[in-house]
């Protein structure tokens, strides 16, 4: 089974990927992720203004076989909320690099982004 | 009757399944038996002038069920034939323990003697504390235990008493202690219960054969440490042999062990968690001590300690009065306050004191040699695959290339209560099973046959079960997505 991986996104192995917007780092989780999750029930996210840790966790997401947490790729400030998720979470699972979105951060560091897995190196690690 | 052999409704094909089909009340084609709300409702005039409450606050009408008492009793009736429990037939919930509870504990709670007040004073009410003080000791001797506490009012409120006592324990010590480890087949209360309390939960890895990772183990255990909680047998129903070592390990370290009660039917009369070096215990007397599931109502989840814990108890606590004359409620010195009302939900408690007494030492040693070979009997009759033993009152079979939730539906319809499913995670599609000590070999034979039956079923079949259930296929997604929490909440759009 082969999972969509943009070219234009960074992930960590946890299964979230960041990808560079305008001025900003928009925040998911991969195709492979909504496939393992199965139908996702409910995310829980930060509100704007609320900081975020690489590696720390930022909020949960929760299917009808697992409560996972959600790991920030990169550290910053929460400029935007997907809260099309609080509704229709189903998103997720949909459109994972697209309308199920859920964070925009503005950045502390820019090198962070390098630092996260290239699409080859994901696709190597889900393979 | 079909001659179609995978059809439950199949006429005697000498597999031994029960043949099987649940009622089905309904009202239409897409409605369950309708809710007392929905039935016939008449409207009650309740207004007057003479109420002193703001008119906003008052209503003039009342819109109440309008049911004869013959339609309230097959309302109820109905829901009861549209529901599957133990005495409906076998229900293997592995880590459950869903034992029968036999009905003469009914009989004793419901004299009029043992419901007394919780604030009359200790002198008129020496018989209950009497019993209560019974039941301490009862407790206290099959858990190997110095002290027990009735007041946790469910088993994993034990859980979280017993860790609050930890925590007081070591914050009396002088010590700050910040992490509490829990093997990662633990059950998910263990996890809940010391993070509750504030502690870091520090999972540690099972080893290869399923049991603690000593290493893995040595490892984690350390300065912070408060208390490493762990169940014996564990969750795949192997007995933890290096325990001795496990506790070694966690005392040197200045950390306690707590014992997770869930699986003590094990070990009833055979073996005691205070012998092999746990500090404090809980009891979940609706697994053991046959008192009825909680499932939100009112529960027991006794607690007991070893001597240096018992000042940390909560308050009050009964106990013989020093004179010897009698019973008494008191303070212990540095208890941890209250974690419910009174001495907890008594009269589920009378009902745990009422079993024990009426099986005596040998009736309880009895039982969980009966669970064990129930268990191991039914395990050799499966054509799953059963991964880790020797295993003792449960064991986790796996479904192999079938998924296990299919599997559990599937065995709905052969008239069976299907195992625990999809955990612990250690075995692939898991099929935990608990048969318990209450079933006989001819029981155990049809629970066998409704495994097997299902293990030779293609996923088309599985996926398409239940059929012969009230309810069918439940909409998962849609209920987690959509819930519907309240009959407030039925007229809702989707």
């Amino acid at each position: 089974m082969s999972f969509e991986i943009p070219d234009d996104c960074r992930f960590l192995d946890s299964h979230e990927w960041a990808r560079r917007e305008d001025s900003t780092v928009r925040i998911g989780v991969s195709d492979f992720a909504q496939d393992e999750l199965g139908d996702v029930v409910f995310v829980e996210l930060p509100a704007e203004g609320d900081a975020v840790t690489a590696g720390e966790d930022f909020g949960v997401i929760e299917s009808i076989k697992a409560v996972s947490d959600l790991y920030a790729p990169v550290s910053g400030t929460v400029v935007a909320v997907n809260d099309d998720l609080v509704d229709a979470p189903e998103l997720v699972n949909e459109d994972p690099y697209g309308d199920g979105w859920m964070v925009d951060v503005e950045i502390d560091d820019e090198s962070e982004l390098d630092g996260l897995l290239s699409p080859d190196e994901y696709d190597d690690q889900i393979a | 009757m079909s001659d179609d052999p995978t059809d439950p409704d199949a006429g005697d094909d000498g597999s031994g399944t029960l043949g099987y089909q649940q009622a089905r009340w309904t009202d239409s084609a897409d409605r369950y038996e309708p809710l007392l709300s929905e039935k016939d409702t008449t409207e009650v005039d309740v207004g007057g002038d003479d109420s002193p409450l703001p008119d906003d606050l008052t209503r003039d009408s009342l819109e109440l069920p309008g049911l004869s008492e013959p339609e309230l009793a097959r309302h109820y009736t109905r829901l009861s034939q549209m529901n599957y429990g133990v005495e409906s037939g076998p229900f293997p919930l592995g880590s459950c323990t869903m034992k029968y509870n036999p009905k003469f504990t009914e009989d004793v709670v419901a004299l009029p003697d043992g419901a007394v007040h919780p604030d009359r004073p200790d002198e008129s009410v020496q018989g209950t504390l009497a019993v209560m003080a019974g039941l301490q000791d009862y407790l206290g001797r099959i858990g190997g235990m110095d002290a027990v506490t009735l007041q946790p009012p469910a088993g994993a409120a034990g859980e979280y008493a017993g860790i609050l006592i930890a925590k007081a324990y070591h914050e009396a010590q002088g010590e700050d202690r910040t992490e509490v480890v829990v093997p990662d087949s633990a059950h998910g209360t263990n996890f809940a219960s010391a993070a509750l309390a504030g502690y870091d939960v520090v999972e540690l890895p099972s080893a290869e054969d399923g049991r603690v990772d000593l290493d893995a183990l040595d490892a984690a255990v350390g300065e912070d440490t408060a208390a490493l909680m762990l169940t014996n047998p564990n969750t795949l129903g192997l007995f933890e042999r290096d325990i001795e070592t496990v506790a070694g390990i966690v005392h040197d370290a200045g950390g306690l062990l707590y014992y997770d009660g869930a699986n003590l039917n094990a070990l009833l009369g055979r073996a005691r968690p205070g012998d092999m070096g746990f500090d404090i215990m809980h009891y979940n007397v609706h697994k053991t001590f046959a008192t009825p599931h909680g499932g939100g109502g009112p529960g027991a989840g006794p607690v007991g300690v070893k001597a240096d814990l018992a000042p940390f108890l909560p308050r009050p606590h009964v106990r013989a009065q020093p004179d010897g004359t009698g019973y008494e409620r008191y303070e212990p010195d540095h208890s941890v306050g209250k974690v419910h009302g009174f001495e907890g939900n008594w009269l589920v408690l009378l009902k745990a004191y009422a079993y024990i007494a009426r099986l005596g030492d040998p009736g309880l040693a009895d039982a969980s040699a009966k669970a064990v070979l129930n268990a191991n009997y039914l395990a050799t009759q499966l054509d799953y695959e059963v991964p880790f033993g020797p295993f003792h009152h449960e064991f986790v079979a796996s479904a192999g290339d079938q998924d296990a939730a299919d599997v559990a539906k599937r065995m709905l319809d052969y008239g069976v209560h299907p195992p625990t499913t999809k955990w612990p995670e250690i075995v692939g599609e898991a099929l935990m099973t608990e048969p318990t000590e209450i079933e006989s070999k001819r029981t155990l034979d049809q629970l066998a046959a409704a495994f097997d039956a299902v293990a030779g079923e293609d996923d088309a079949t599985l996926d398409a079960a239940p059929s012969e259930t009230s309810a069918t296929r439940i909409d998962q997604v849609a209920a987690a997505r959509n819930p519907r929490l309240s009959w407030q909440a039925l007229g809702d759009e989707e």
